[in-house]
């Protein structure tokens, strides 16, 4: 493991690569942890893609690791001993949890979150908490109090949001796999603008618990990765019905990679028109056209269709979402912990004040609009008419399977943009999810794989599928992956 | 869809105990109106009669036994509390 060639193909490997070099012994996972801990030091100051970094931790987690590798503790997963990012919205016991706001500067929460637990539980060593927009609100991970994070492929572009950090850190090699939150496409949006695998599953298969909230009828986990195999291994460890979450489902959780191997030849793939939207780059149309003619190699029929409702999917996300936001994050007051005001003269202004300072322009200007719309004399005209067309775009949706087993579409309409080259315009900034956002409207589960190069940056494309079938879009996923190698290109960083 | 006005803004942050500069109160008032803006789309859309959707898990009112467990460590929680008083958090005064 000495040369510099053979680390960095180390750092590039899958979660499975990994595996095997731990089983042959070839190396251990405190060796790794402490080698991408080196990574990390060397290569933050150009990235930020983590708020938080947690060596100490880690090596601990990698001594126990270890030995279960070794078979002399607990039943190694496919996860044990492989260094992992989670975001910064994931509550991590005696860790310092911001979401990457300055209200929560110095919280250190006193509790696991259900996913950090089961990931302990599995043997994943935990490196430190990634880097994202504030409260998760935001494309680009620009809004974080932290500094924005830079994409590894052109440190002057945004890494995409809000799980930036996530996607930066997976695509650079400063972690094997990352966690992130998705309530828009936050996951998936970061994960194609920096060339790396990102799902997001079905509403409710992953608890939410100790997940800092945004919208709760949209916010879910899930990985970032380096290949689809890794994503089905780690959507099998953190799935589960969670007593501390009401809307987790009570799913049979079989095995996510059931289909990995089994191709797409007869696949009923839709292709629908509504998601190639005006002012698509023709570079991402391009890879998306040259995707449709793999499929099409692979055996998959391919059919063009249309979800007219599409372009009102964005009204009713960015009336829905900020919603709720605006309900969950009336809990940061500056009482209970996080940033405080002792020198306010009354409890109103304390609170007004610690939100005031405390809380970013683009978290106050969700929390507003949600106000708005949820405010008397609003409510049916916003917020109870976008709950309706919520339903017209399910049954959408609904009926489109019936039709094909999986849709197909560009999941961000650009490549990584400019860092600063829309934050002067909010709905601009929206936009980029006007791919991603019907899917959460839905509750439906969705990936985004690498799926070609534009202008030498990574363009994703994104399988979406019915209301728990997670196993059918990792199949279709695996199959294109397997006949591309865009997942094999990284960034020279 | 009209403007915002400074006061609805105003009210606005009121209700959400958001303290606003000058100038943060008249950037949101542009910005929002224009996002609002955008949703007028909505209206164009035929509702009458549809069930509104609130979560996409069809699941109604979950109960589950009220048992009670280890709860959390009381230092590890008032560790947090900006003022804090012994084993009391302190808040500023409620009452004028």
């Amino acid at each position: 493991m000495a040369t510099q060639a053979v680390n960095s193909e180390l750092f590039f490997s899958t979660a499975r690569q990994l595996r095997t070099l731990f089983d042959s012994r070839e190396t251990s996972s405190v060796e790794v942890t402490r080698m991408i801990l080196d990574r990390i030091e060397v290569l933050e100051p150009q990235l930020n893609s983590f708020i938080t970094v947690t060596p100490e931790h880690a090596v601990k987690q990698a001594e126990i690791a270890d030995q279960r590798l070794r078979g002399t503790g607990q039943e190694p997963t496919p996860l044990t001993g492989v260094p992992v990012m989670v975001k910064d919205n994931f509550s991590t016991k005696g860790i310092e949890t911001t979401a990457a706001s300055r209200i929560l500067k110095g919280y250190i929460p006193p509790y696991d979150g259900t996913v950090v637990h089961l990931l302990r539980e599995a043997g994943a060593v935990i490196l430190g908490k990634g880097n994202l927009d504030e409260f998760a609100m935001g494309s680009s991970s620009e809004t974080s109090a932290y500094g924005p994070v830079h994409n590894p492929w052109d440190i002057e572009r945004v890494p995409g949001g809000s799980s930036g950090g996530a996607a930066a850190a997976v695509a650079a090699g400063e972690c094997f796999i990352a966690f992130g939150s998705d309530t828009g496409g936050s996951i998936r949006q970061p994960a194609s603008l920096c060339g790396v695998v990102g799902m997001k599953p079905t509403y409710g298969l992953v608890s939410r618990y100790g997940l800092l909230a945004f919208g709760s009828s949209l916010d879910q986990i899930g990985p970032l990765t380096r290949s689809v195999p890794d994503c089905a291994d780690a959507l099998n460890i953190i799935s589960s019905h969670d007593p501390h979450d009401s809307t987790s489902v009570r799913a049979p959780f079989g095995d996510f990679g059931e289909g990995l191997n089994a191709g797409i030849s007869g696949m009923k793939i839709g292709v629908p028109r509504e998601y190639l939207v005006e002012g698509i780059e023709p570079g991402v149309r391009s890879a998306f056209e040259q995707s449709l003619k793999t499929l099409e190699d692979l055996g998959a029929n391919i059919t063009e269709t249309s979800l007219p409702l599409t372009d009102h999917a964005l009204a009713v996300y960015y009336i829905i979402a900020p919603s709720e936001a605006s309900a969950n994050l009336s809990r940061y007051d500056g009482v209970k912990y996080g940033l405080g005001a002792t020198d306010a003269s009354t409890s109103a202004e304390a609170t007004e004040a610690v939100r005031g300072r405390g809380f970013g322009e683009e978290v106050k200007r969700r929390i507003l609009l949600g106000t708005y719309a949820l405010s008397a004399g609003y409510y049916d005209a916003y917020y109870k008419k976008a709950q309706q067309v919520r339903t017209l775009i399910r049954r959408e949706f609904t009926d489109a399977f019936l039709q094909f087993d999986v849709l197909v579409t560009p999941t961000s309409p650009s490549v990584a943009f400019k860092i600063g080259d829309k934050t002067d315009d909010p709905f601009q900034m929206y936009m980029n999810d006007v791919c991603t956002i019907p899917v959460n409207i839905a509750g439906l589960p969705s990936i985004s794989v690498p799926g070609g190069m534009s202008e030498g940056l990574p363009v994703g494309l994104q399988f979406i599928g019915s209301q728990f079938g997670d196993a059918t879009v990792i199949q279709a996923a695996a199959a294109y992956e397997r006949s591309t190698s865009w997942h094999q290109r990284h960034p020279t960083i | 869809m009209d403007q915002l006005t400074p006061k609805d803004v105003d009210h606005i942050a009121q209700l959400a105990y958001i303290q606003l500069t000058e100038e943060e109160s008249e950037k949101m008032r542009v910005q929002l109106s224009d996002i609002l803006g955008h949703f007028q789309s909505l209206a164009s859309l035929n509702t009458d009669g549809v069930e509104p959707t609130g979560h996409t898990t069809d699941s109604n009112t979950i109960m589950r036994k009220d048992e009670p467990e280890p709860p959390l460590d009381q230092e590890d929680v008032l560790r947090n509390a900006p003022d804090r008083d012994g084993e009391f958090v302190r808040v500023r005064p409620v009452l004028e």
